[in-house]
Parts: C-alpha cells; sequence; structure tokens
C-alpha cells in the first residue's frame, strides 16, 4: 500500500473478528456472506458491505447492546434483536432497513438527540462524531426536547442544573466533556478490555448515568495511564484530544511506527498540512492491533521543543562558548579533526556509537562509516548496556539472539513466566496484551525483587512471586531446573529430538546436585522454597509456557549466564518452536533489536556474523570497496578506558547519552574529557555534550524514513511526515561526514541503504521499502524460504542444529553489601518517561514523574530516621547523589529502587564499572549502597550543574545565550 | 593500576563460567572468548600481564593464555 496523502479511515465492524475455522454463510438483504462461527449479525454485514446503524458498538470491545440502534429483523424470529450481539447461524435470512426498524432507530435518535447540546458547527468533533452521522444515517429531522431535564446546560430555568458536570481538564492531553456523554460505555470497555486498567465506570442508572474516573475523581487522580484507549473509543466529542480541540480535526494521515519502546506501535500520524494533530494507534499494526500507551499517542511534543538545537556548532576546546556554522563547516571540522587525531595516535584512536534510538538505515550506515573511513572496528551501540546478554546467551543455547515468538504468541499461553521485567511500566502495550490473556486465564510466575504491579492489579493475581534478592536470578532459575529434572517433570520427548542428548545428561548430572535444590537457594535467594517448587512445577506442567524477560535479567555481572538458564527451562519442558511458548526479551528502547541486527558491535558485521570470518568481510570488502580489520573493536567501557589512558581521542556519538546512561559516570566523564574530539549527534544538547566539540543536530521520528526493528524481530516503517527542523535526516548527516572524509557515498534514499542491507545479509535478503510497502511489517529472518518473514524461530529444530543445554553454576556477584555499603540498589523505569528522559521531559509527561525517587522499605527507612519525602544522599563506593524518599513496602527490607530518567538525579553516579562477564553489560540492577537524610544536594550535583551550565552557552549574533 | 585489577577482574569473571565445563572444554572456551571478543589492544595488555608473571589471574586463564592470539606489536 504506498500511502495516499488522504486521511485514512480504518472500517470499524463493530464488533471483534471471531478466530474461529468453522464458517457459516447467510444472507443479509439479498446477499450471501461467509464468516466464522461466532461473528456478529452486525460485523457479517459489514463484511457484505452493508453498514447498520450503531452508537455503542466498536470493533475494538466487546459488545454490550445498549443502544438499540442497531436493531435487524430475521425471517422466522420475533422481534427486532440487536445486530451487535446476536451472533451469525446458518442459513439465517436478516433485513437491516425495514419501515420497522427506520422507526425504532428515529425515535431512538431523537432521545439520544433530545439531551444532547446542538453546538455541531463549532463542536471538536465536528465532522468526526458518529453521534452526528447516526442522526443522518437515520433520517432524524426533528427533535422534541425536554428542557428541563437535560446534561449540558448550566442552568435550568435560571437555576443552577443539577445534572451538569464541568469538563473534567486535568489530563494533560485530553478532556472529558460529561455534557456531551451518552452513556454508550464504550469508553468503560476500552479501559477495561483494551488497556486492563479497569479505571472508568458508568455511574448512576438510566437517564442519569454519566462516566466517572475512579470513584468520582478527576482523570489526573484515578488510576488512569493516559494510553488514550477511551479517547478512540469515544463516539462523541466527550472525550478528546486537546490538540484537536485546539487545532481542528486532521486531514491526511501517514502510517509510521512509535520511536520509544521496544513494542513498537503502529501509528497513524494525523496531521493538518505539516502539522501533527494526533497519533492514532494503527488497528493494522502488528504489534499493537490498534492499541497505544501515553508516550507513542501523546508524548511527540519534544519534536517541536525550543531547546531543539538546528544548526551545526562547533568549539576548540569544551570551555569555550559554542560557535554555529553551516553544516560544510561542521562536516569539514570533524573530518580534520579525525584525521589528524589517526595520523598522530594511530587507526585506532577513533571510534563511534550507534543509537537503538535511530533507525536500521542510521546504525548501517554508521558502522558503515567506522568499518570503512575510520578503518577499524571501533563502533559499538547502548544496547551493551541492556540487552548484550540476551544475544551472547541466546547465541549460545539456541543459535539465535533473537526473541523467538510474535507478540500475538501470548494468546495462546497457558503460563507466563515474567522474569526482570515490568511491563506495564516499560512496555505498556504488549502488557496490556498480557493483562488480557491473564483474565482469560492464563497463569502467573513473577521473579522480581519488587513487588510490581503484575503481582496484583484488578483482575489479575500472580499464582507465584519471587521476590529473590537482586544479583540471585541464576541461583533461583537453576533451582527450578533443579525441582523439574528431579520430579522427572522434563520433556524427554522433545529433548530427544531437537536437543544434544549428551550434553543434557551431563547438565542433568549437573543440576541435580542439592546446592541447586530450592532448599540451599532460598538461602541465598530469600525465596521460599516451596514458591521456587510451586512455580516450576506450574511451569512444567500448566500446558504452554512462555518466558518474558527483561533487563532484570541482563543488567547483571551474570546477565548472560542467567539467560543461558532461561533457555534451559524452555528446552527442558520443550516450550520452544510453536504459538504460545518461547524465550522472549522485552527490549528497552525501540530499536534495540535492530541495533544489534545492523553489526553495531565491535566483533561483528550485520547479521550477526564474527569479523574474523573472511567470507563475511570479503562481502562487504567488495560492496565498500575497503580491506576490514579481522580483529574485534573496542566496546564502550573499552573506548573510555583507553581514552583515559591517553590512546583514544575521537569518537562519534549518534543518538546517544553516554555520560547519563552509562554507568560510573565519573570515569564516563574523564573518558570524554580526554578526548581532542567529541561529536554529538542528537536533537538537544544533551550531557554528553557538556564535553563535545562538535554539536550535529539530529531529527526526529517524524522528520525521516527508516525501519525500526522490535523485540519481536519485526520490521516497521518510518515514515517522515514533516520537513526535519535542523534541515537533514540523520543519515544525510551521517554521509555528509564520510563525504568528507572522501568515501563519496551516493545514497539518495534510506530504502537504498536498506537494499544494500538486503544485498549483504542473508536474514534481510527479502527486506524492501517496497515489500514492506505491500505487507506493512515482516519479521525477520525475511528471505527466499520465508518471503512474509518468520513469526515463530525454531520451529522444526534449533537455528544451530540441536539445542544446548549449559550448566549455569551461580557465582555471588563481587557487589554484595558490607557494612559501609548494607543495601542494595536496583533501577527501573516508569511508564510516562522514556531511558534517559531527554524527549518525554521536555512533553506534559512530566506531570506525572516531575523527579526521581528513591524507594525504601519503611523497616530501613525508620532506622535511618527518615520519613516520606526526605531528601535523602544515595552513596556507593561509586559516588553519591541525593534524591527524595519514597517509604513503601513495594521494595524488600534490604532493597532500595529508583529510576534514571532525569540528569539531575544522575543515578550512575552511584553505579559501578561491574558488568556482565561475557558482554560488559554494566551491572546496573545491584549496587551496594548506603542511604542517609541529606543536607542538600551532593558535591557531585552542584559541581557539575556548573560545569553544564557552562558547557551550554551558545555564541549567537555575537551575544551568550543558554542552550538547555 | 586500576586498569589491571579490571583486567585480571574480568577474566576471572570469563574462568569462572568456564569453571564449570570440563577442563579442556573449559580452556579452549575462554581462549575463544578473548579471542572473539577482546581488541588487539586489550589482548596487549593481557599478555603484558601474563608475561611479567600472570599474578592475579585465574590458573584457567593462564592456561588459556597459551592459545590466545598475540596481537601484532603496536606500529607507532
Ligand atoms: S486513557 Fe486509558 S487508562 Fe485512562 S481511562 Fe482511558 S482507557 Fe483507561
Ligand atoms: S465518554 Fe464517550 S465513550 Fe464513554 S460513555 Fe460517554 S460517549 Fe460513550
Ligand atoms: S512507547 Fe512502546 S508501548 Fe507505548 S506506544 Fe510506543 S511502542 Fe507502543
Ligand atoms: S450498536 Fe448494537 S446495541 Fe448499540
Amino acid at each position: 500500500m504506498k500511502n495516499p496523502m488522504s486521511l485514512i479511515r480504518e472500517i470499524d465492524y463493530g464488533t471483534p473478528a471471531s478466530t474461529s475455522e468453522t464458517l457459516v454463510t447467510l444472507n443479509v438483504d439479498g446477499f450471501e456472506v461467509t464468516v466464522p462461527e461466532g461473528t456478529s449479525i452486525m460485523r457479517a454485514s459489514m463484511e457484505a458491505g452493508i453498514e447498520i446503524p450503531k452508537l455503542c458498538a466498536t470493533d475494538m470491545v466487546e459488545a454490550f447492546g445498549s443502544c438499540r440502534l442497531c436493531l435487524v429483523e430475521i425471517d422466522g424470529r420475533n422481534g427486532t434483536p440487536s445486530s451487535c450481539t446476536t451472533p451469525v447461524t446458518p442459513g439465517m435470512v436478516v433485513h437491516t432497513q425495514t419501515e420497522k426498524l427506520k422507526k425504532i432507530r428515529r425515535g431512538v435518535m431523537e432521545l439520544y438527540i433530545s439531551d444532547h447540546p446542538l453546538d455541531c458547527l463549532t463542536c471538536a468533533a465536528n465532522g468526526d462524531c458518529e453521534l452526528q452521522t447516526q442522526a443522518g444515517v437515520v433520517g432524524l429531522r426533528s427533535v422534541r426536547y425536554n428542557v428541563d431535564a437535560n446534561h449540558f446546560t448550566p442552568k435550568v430555568r435560571g437555576e443552577s442544573n443539577f445534572r451538569y458536570m464541568e469538563k473534567d481538564e486535568s489530563n494533560p492531553y485530553f478532556t472529558y466533556d460529561p455534557s456531551k456523554c451518552i452513556a454508550c460505555s464504550r469508553c468503560v470497555r476500552a479501559c477495561e478490555e483494551v488497556q486492563g486498567t479497569f479505571a472508568l465506570t458508568i455511574e448512576g442508572r438510566g437517564f442519569e448515568s454519566r462516566v466517572s474516573a475512579g470513584a468520582h475523581e478527576s482523570f489526573i487522580d484515578s488510576d488512569c495511564v493516559s494510553c488514550g484507549a477511551c479517547v478512540q473509543a469515544c463516539p462523541t466529542a466527550t472525550l478528546m484530544e486537546k490538540s484537536v480541540v485546539e487545532i481542528g480535526i486532521p486531514e491526511h494521515s501517514v502510517v509510521t511506527t512509535c520511536a520509544y519502546c521496544g513494542v513498537g506501535c503502529s501509528f497513524k500520524a494525523e496531521m493538518r498540512g505539516d502539522e501533527l494533530i494526533r497519533m492514532v494507534p494503527f488497528k493494522d499494526g502488528k504489534a499493537n492491533r490498534g492499541h497505544s500507551c501515553v508516550k507513542g499517542r501523546f508524548a511527540y511534543g519534544y519534536a517541536s521543543h525550543p531547546d531543539r538545537i538546528t544548526k551545526p556548532m562547533v568549539r576548540d576546546s569544551i570551555d569555550q562558548p559554542w560557535r554555529e556554522v553551516s553544516w560544510d563547516d561542521a562536516y569539514a571540522f570533524v573530518a580534520d579533526r579525525f584525521a589528524s587525531i589517526q595520523k598522530t595516535h594511530g587507526i585506532d584512536s577513533i571510534g563511534g556509537i550507534t543509537s537503538s534510538r535511530c533507525t536500521n538505515e542510521e546504525t548501517y550506515l554508521v558502522q558503515k562509516l567506522v568499518r570503512q573511513g575510520f578503518g577499524n572496528n571501533n563502533v559499538d551501540t547502548c544496547a551493551r548496556v541492556c540487552h548484550s546478554p540476551t544475544g551472547y546467551g541466546l547465541g549460545q543455547a539456541y543459535g539465535t539472539s533473537a526473541g523467538t515468538q510474535d507478540f500475538d504468541s501470548v494468546e495462546h499461553t497457558d503460563v507466563i513466566v515474567l522474569i526482570g521485567a515490568n511491563p506495564t511500566e516499560a512496555h505498556p502495550v504488549f502488557s496490556s496484551r498480557m493483562k488480557k490473556r491473564l483474565r482469560a486465564g492464563a497463569k502467573l510466575i513473577i521473579l522480581d525483587p519488587r513487588q510490581i504491579a503484575l503481582v496484583r492489579t484488578p483482575h489479575i493475581e500472580a499464582q507465584f512471586h519471587l521476590p529473590l534478592q537482586p544479583g540471585t536470578n541464576v541461583a533461583v532459575i537453576t533451582a527450578m531446573a533443579h525441582v523439574i529434572v528431579t520430579e522427572a517433570l522434563y520433556d524427554e520427548q522433545f529433548i530427544r529430538e531437537r536437543c544434544d542428548w549428551d550434553e543434557f545428561e551431563e547438565y542433568m548430572e549437573f543440576v541435580t546436585d542439592l546446592r541447586h535444590s530450592p532448599e540451599v537457594v532460598e538461602g541465598l535467594s530469600g525465596v521460599p522454597s516451596e514458591t521456587i517448587r510451586g512455580a516450576a512445577r506450574l511451569y512444567a506442567t500448566g500446558g504452554n509456557g512462555a518466558i518474558y524477560y527483561g533487563l532484570g535479567v541482563t543488567e547483571h555481572s551474570q546477565g548472560s549466564t542467567t539467560v543461558m538458564a532461561i533457555a534451559n527451562l524452555a528446552m527442558l519442558t520443550g516450550n520452544i518452536g510453536r504459538p504460545g511458548v518461547g524465550v522472549n526479551p522485552l527490549r528497552g528502547q525501540n530499536n534495540v533489536q535492530g541495533a544489534c541486527d545492523m553489526g553495531s558491535f565491535p566483533h561483528e558485521l550485520p547479521g550477526y556474523r564474527h569479523i574474523s570470518g573472511e567470507d563475511v568481510r570479503n562481502i562487504f570488502e567488495e560492496e565498500w570497496g575497503v580491506t576490514l580489520v579481522k580483529e574485534p573493536g573496542l566496546r564502550i567501557p573499552n573506548m573510555l578506558d583507553a581514552a583515559v589512558e591517553g590512546t583514544f581521542k575521537g569518537i562519534y556519538i549518534e543518538g546517544e547519552d553516554i555520560l547519563q546512561s552509562d554507568p560510573d559516570t565519573h570515569h564516563v566523564a574523564a573518558g570524554l574529557a580526554a578526548m581532542e574530539c567529541v561529536v554529538v549527534h542528537d536533537l538537544f544538547l544533551n550531557e554528553t555534550a557538556n564535553y563535545a566539540h562538535v554539536f550535529l543536530p539530529g531529527s526526529t521520528f517524524l522528520e525521516k524514513d527508516g525501519t525500526f526493528t522490535n523485540a519481536e524481530r519485526r520490521i516497521n516503517r518510518v515514515r517522515k511526515v514533516m520537513a526535519p527542523k535542523n534541515g537533514f535526516a540523520d543519515w544525510e548527516v551521517t554521509m555528509g561526514i564520510a563525504n568528507a572524509m572522501g568515501l563519496n557515498w551516493t545514497y539518495t534514499h534510506p530504502s537504498e541503504i536498506m537494499d544494500e542491507v538486503a544485498r549483504t545479509t542473508p536474514s534481510f535478503a527479502g527486506v524492501s521499502y517496497d515489500h514492506l510497502d505491500e505487507v506493512g511489517s515482516v519479521q525477520w529472518p525475511c528471505n527466499e524460504k520465508a518471503p512474509l518473514g518468520t513469526p515463530i524461530m525454531h520451529i522444526e529444530g534449533f537455528v544451530r542444529g540441536k539445542g544446548r543445554f549449559i550448566n549455569t553454576e551461580y557465582v555471588a556477584t563481587d557487589e554484595r553489601s558490607g557494612p559501609r555499603f548494607p543495601l542494595l540498589l536496583t533501577t527501573g523505569r516508569i511508564l510516562s518517561q522514556y531511558n534517559v528522559g531527554a524527549q518525554t521531559r521536555r512533553t506534559a509527561n512530566v506531570i506525572w514523574h516531575e523527579e526521581d525517587v528513591l524507594e525504601i522499605h519503611p523497616h530501613d527507612a525508620e532506622q535511618r530516621g527518615i520519613n516520606h519525602g526526605d531528601l535523602v544522599s544515595l552513596a556507593s563506593r561509586a559516588g553519591e547523589t541525593s534524591l527524595r524518599a519514597d517509604v513503601t513496602e513495594r521494595v524488600a527490607p534490604g532493597v532500595v529502587y529508583t529510576t534514571f530518567h532525569h540528569p539531575d538525579t544522575q543515578v550512575n553516579v552511584i553505579t559501578t564499572d561491574f558488568s556482565d562477564w561475557a558482554t560488559n553489560c554494566p551491572e546496573y540492577k545491584v549496587t551496594a549502597v548506603q542511604v542517609a537524610l541529606a543536607t542538600g544536594r551532593s558535591n557531585w550535583q552542584e559541581e557539575y550543574n556548573q560545569q553544564a551550565e557552562q558547557s551550554r552557552r551558545i555564541e549567537h549574533d555575537g551575544e551568550l545565550i543558554h542552550g538547555d | 593500576m586500576a586498569t589491571e585489577a579490571k583486567m585480571i577482574r574480568e577474566a576471572n569473571q570469563i574462568a569462572t563460567f568456564f569453571h564449570s565445563k570440563h577442563h579442556d572444554e573449559g580452556v579452549a572456551g575462554i581462549a575463544e572468548h578473548l579471542n572473539k571478543f577482546w581488541a588487539p589492544r586489550q589482548r596487549r595488555q593481557f599478555f603484558d600481564m601474563i608475561d611479567a608473571g600472570g599474578e592475579g589471574f585465574d590458573e584457567l586463564v593462564i592456561e588459556a593464555s597459551a592459545t590466545v592470539w598475540r596481537p601484532e606489536p603496536v606500529a607507532s
């Protein structure tokens, strides 16, 4: 589908699709139509092209049958049943438009309209209102009013109207205007069924009924998480985006992909001219199926934030103010500096960092620039700091490093195991899909030090919560394997067919040892042995078991080992290779998967092929016309080490803020300060830019074409909806540097970059923009064997051949709490903010999260004389910062927790340089700390703010201004 | 000094994992890991320390060093 520049209107079938395989044929107004059993008459008619009038039905939620507008007549049946709640039967003959029906419908509409303000011309939903449409559809021509009893006039006969309720504008992104509510309950059902939050209810009965958030609260004070589902569901202007109220309804739309998290939701960017009016989740989006969260739906305001830098800037040293220059001058500055550094300090003295926020095409170009232009392999990505152990661990066990399922798979899962992931906050739309399945009866096991929301939430309660001590994942998961093996709950047939049997026997011997028993592990992890046993039994015997895990698994010194332990569990129980099962890493940022796929690690070329392989090098040598180095390059921490030692002097950083996101801030700062040319390519003057010599303004996902690959390996198109404010898309900027270095790149569109990827990388061989336009999205591998991509991996056998069982010995982290630092700090994220927060902090989302706070158990707080809301200091052997305390039982005694969204907190001042043994993924999830009442901001915070202030000055028309 | 301590820690961390394999497999595993993931610069520092006696390294690391590729000396 090429995008026509008109408003994409998706068909509303009225009720959700039925998944039945049995087909039923019926007759609607003289037309035969065949649909799956369980389909409503309304939906069947729509499929035949006949639209039955409706108000309370929409296909995002189950029918409720309250408005009585959708009545039909059926031969051989009495009365006028509602078509949204009546399922089809074979041979049924339906009439949707008869004199009788017309009359009833007009009567129904008249009733609705008589209690509705007729200010259509000035209403925000004018032209986009189903009530308006249906009034037209049923031919309503006159209305008898009852002026005394209505909901929409503040006064009746000079007295104040007790039925009237004020608008609720408390949510920053949408309004609730009760005077326009028709009590159809679509919003209530959307909040329950689609989002799973149960924030809304219908209060009162009959004529008095109105929607209410929580118990008579404003939206902002209720449980509402601002996902927007109710706003989409509302047929009137009652729930309405503020942007539409302010600007008007959109006239064209473009389908694109959210740039926030690894779910990769598809949206229609609805525009008026080049102004973005709203982002509406796209029903055909295969990751989100028409749902969204507050970030993708509403938090795009950063794209037009005044802090955005739009002109390139340079300076000779970081104590000088920035100087605005032309693009060409900036490119020349970079090329000259890099060349002279390499001349003096050698080929290996510069490198580049790609970002998982960038598109695949941009990432590919950065690693190409490093390999082809810099002549070394010093390229790394921030995926290093989150999911590198997934790549290593799954690669070892299964032969490929990616998640095994698509998101739809969860609909077939019976037991969900959630390890170190908090999807309600970090992967909201997937969590909604998960919650839907849990409400339908699937069981839930959670391994997490904190009592995350899913442990107990409306209509869901985890069967088992294993609140393990941070750092003991391997012990607990191996103990689960111990139970499965010693109680003979494993799937012998699967193991014999799919796995290496000798290795399995060795593994059996290993895991049977008493040191892996739940009873022993209880002592290390604090999890009662019976809970471990119960969880293991449930996973092994409860039907389709699927494991979903997050950064709480990977960001540990034993991250890779934990991933292997998870891989073992799935193989043991045969939970691999079909719908409903599998091992699924939940990726943090939007394009973590893609960044890894595109060869941004220093040891491998695109498609996970090690740089030492001659055949692979040959492919790229031919394509790029250079000889490639066969040795692995430096990883980010090694680059910083080398910088401190004086052998690494220049770096190009695209879309990353390593000073804020990487561990041990002091070390990062020292490394950056020791370099001679730091090039930051980003939207804002981020924290890293305080140490930069060149700033190249970046573009947002709304301003460029490209692709993102989500956590299910799905390649989704990102489409340009407006011109870049900075003048160039990011791929053009990288090309500018390359060409200033004499590389002669000639791309005219990102599709050509994807073509190059497809040419050189077998798992992408079938991917092209044309193909994506045609089929919407594909999950790699996508090639001749699988032209439509691969939703589920390892179906017939493992990618590597036989699956491998790997012994996973628990090793306590060096970061144990001791007398000086008796508490364990673990870190995480929250729903409304994204990563280092540079984007979300520049939107109205700050209303939900003004600062990072430290969660501490009441017992630990009391011991230290800390009250809720006190400013406390948080110190580790690496550094000290201060923030406010949140005294809560969500964390266990001995454990404290915080987020890392605000630069002022700089929680990474605290985190240490300990890392995963295999991949150097930093150990963010365990740091030994002490907490005490603070008198003020830490010295570091004070100094840091001064330095930042100094460093952000920009010389503009001979005056100094402050960038932000 | 800090670098050396860090290198010992990281190498020994790798060795710890490979201790759960058969001895030969473990030694080969460590060497392969260092060859695959450590840049020449790191291996150079590694060999400087090994050649100086390798104090502090896990014995499996020392054994594995025999099959870790020696990077070419720096041309500077
Ligand atoms: S925005 Fe989402 S969470 Fe809030 S009330 Fe609407 S559907 Fe429920
Ligand atoms: S707010 Fe909208 S969706 Fe909800 S009941 Fe009222 S009219 Fe229906
Ligand atoms: S942030 Fe994630 S869940 Fe939310 S809309 Fe974007 S991709 Fe979807
Ligand atoms: S649409 Fe069927 S009863 Fe309202």
